[in-house]
């Protein structure tokens, strides 16, 4: 059994209501071990609290009850253990691709030396070499959800919080991207927590896929893909993928339907 | 016509842009010099010409000028040197925005130019009150202003900041300033045009240089053209400071127009 690196003890989050309204109960109480080097996807449907579970784990949210431990000490806020890509394009538009990717390195206090060579690095692995001078705003989605991914990379954290990084993609893209994720994963064991609502990407990517509820949310499932590493996009159409992808859609359409009558 | 947010060629900006002024001064030209318009209430554009010449080369405008530039930036970057860092500060802490809003929101409207009697009384007619005057004009308006843009930063740039290891200190550094810097100059520009009228203001009571004092001068003489001149040469003044600003921006902040 390999290294707990991350642990979610009994969270819970509810939202006060608004305007008088009654509070929303976001995530019912959660439990969630990760070990070492998982890639973990979290899948389940719009509003079943995948993005609160993330942002509670990356310290951007606090939880209502119960705690989350990094390596046995407890999050009390956001930090650089814990990289973030966010579903939304959060490049910071006044940096250069080169600058953005150095931004943890710098506020770590790295000499430049260092910096630039680790970002040398990064925009090679994430395909974005000759784009380093380019500013946010000149680059595809695409390429902006690849440079935050290096961004995250670079700070070298404990642990990977990817929420529904490339939702806004197209398939091509989205499948390209999956690939190369999934590439720096095989060799660079990073541990990771990807949240998504697209089933084959959850399976394609993980090792353990976490199926959560309707709201309010719960995990329901936690499903380990024992598929080959390294896999090739080929691995889509094979029966095991096959039979994972209907015991899947199985669980997530009892839930949309839930999620529908509520 | 163009359809909406269509844009224009720079040539034919700049082609446009002119037009209007020569429209301008042909409209003026046909009201004066066609006889519409006394010439005791309005000069015609040729007198006005002429007596500009002759307050630059016998009357020694050009030091007017020279005094009253120095004083509206003088007052100007004194009040900016002030108020920026705590708009930051208020834009960037809550407790520092409740505590000081209300006051300067109030303090915003308080008009600088019924503060000129007042602080003849208090720092004489000297070039000090000129520099208060604008000082007071400017420094709530940019503390407000700059305070609400900040305010306004996105959440999710400030939230991936701090992913990244950002301190709080980090966040106003490296996220709110230059996440704002644009804005805060266009502030800054925007501030500048007022601190204009103040100036001009503060000129035409109590003083005996710039070029309101100039105005007051041609007006005991009836000398429209002068004054005239005098409000065009302000105007002047004023497209060749927000085309520098326009310009300065476009160096510093490529990221906007990339
Ligand atoms: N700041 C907030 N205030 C009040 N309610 C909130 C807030 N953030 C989220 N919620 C509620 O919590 C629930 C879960 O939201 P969350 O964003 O975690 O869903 P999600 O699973 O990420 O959905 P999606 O797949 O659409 O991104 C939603 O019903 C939402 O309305
Ligand atoms: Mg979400």
């Amino acid at each position: 059994m390999t290294r707990t690196i991350l642990k979610v003890d009994t969270v819970s989050r509810v939202f006060p209501g608004v305007r008088g309204g009654a509070p929303v109960r976001a995530l019912e109480p959660t439990n969630l071990t990760v070990a070492e080097n998982d890639f973990i996807t979290i899948l389940g449907p719009s509003g079943c609290g995948k993005s609160t579970l993330l942002r509670i784990v990356a310290g951007l949210d606090r939880p209502s009850a119960g705690r989350v431990l990094l390596n046995d000490r407890e999050i009390k806020g956001p930090g650089a253990d814990r990289g973030m890509v966010f579903q939304s394009y959060t490049l910071f538009p006044w940096l250069t691709i080169a600058e953005n990717i150095a931004y943890g390195l710098r506020e770590k206090g790295l000499p430049k030396a260092q910096r630039s060579e680790i970002v040398a690095s990064y925009t090679e692995k994430v395909g974005l070499r000759g784009f380093e001078n380019h500013y946010p705003k000149q680059l595809s989605g695409g390429m902006q959800q690849r440079t935050a991914i290096a961004r995250a990379l670079a700070n070298d954290p404990a642990i990977l919080l990817l929420d529904e990084p490339f939702g806004a993609l197209d398939n091509q893209t989205r499948s390209l991207m999956q690939e190369l994720l999934l590439g720096i994963w095989e060799r660079e064991r990073k541990t990771v927590l990807f949240v998504t609502h697209d089933i084959e990407e959850s399976i394609f990517l993980a090792s353990r896929v976490i199926v959560m509820t309707a709201r309010p949310g719960r995990i329901k499932a936690d499903i380990p893909v024992d598929l080959p590493h390294p896999r090739h996009y080929r691995m889509k159409t094979s029966p095991e993928f096959s039979s994972l992808k209907a015991q899947l859609t199985e669980e997530i359409r009892a839930e949309a339907l839930q999620a529908e009558a509520h | 016509m163009p359809r909406p947010l269509e844009p224009v060629s720079q040539g034919t900006r700049v082609v446009l842009g002119i037009s209007f002024f020569v429209l301008f001064v042909a409209a003026w030209a046909v009201a004066t010099l066609g006889g519409f318009v006394s010439k005791t209430f309005l000069a015609d554009p040729i007198t006005m010409v002429q007596d500009g010449w002759l307050l630059l080369t016998r009357f020694g405008f050009l030091s007017d000028i020279g005094i009253t530039v120095w004083r509206v930036v003088g007052g100007f970057v004194l009040a900016a040197l002030f108020a920026v860092p705590i708009g930051v500060m208020m834009g960037a802490y809550k407790p520092i925005e409740a505590f000081l809003e209300p006051f300067v929101s109030f303090a915003r409207y308080l008009p600088a130019s019924a503060f000129v009697p007042l602080l003849i009384l208090w720092a004489g007619i000297g070039e000090m009150q000129k520099l208060l005057v604008i000082f007071i004009g400017s420094f709530f308006q940019i503390i407000l202003m700059v305070a609400v843009a900040v305010g306004n930063t996105r959440r999710d740039l400030v939230e991936a900041a701090y992913t990244l290891g950002s301190s709080d200190t980090g966040v106003v550094k490296r996220v709110l300033i230059p996440a704002n810097a644009p804005d805060i100059a266009e502030i800054l520009r925007l501030v500048l045009g007022w601190a204009w009228t103040y100036v001009i203001v503060a000129e035409l009571i109590g003083s005996s240089s710039g070029i309101g004092h100039m105005i007051i001068d041609s007006q005991a003489l009836l000398a429209t053209g002068q004054m005239i001149f005098g409000i065009i040469v302000i105007g002047i003044i004023g497209l060749i400071s927000d085309f520098l600003f326009k310009a300065l921006n476009r160096v510093l902040f490529p990221w906007r127009l990339a």
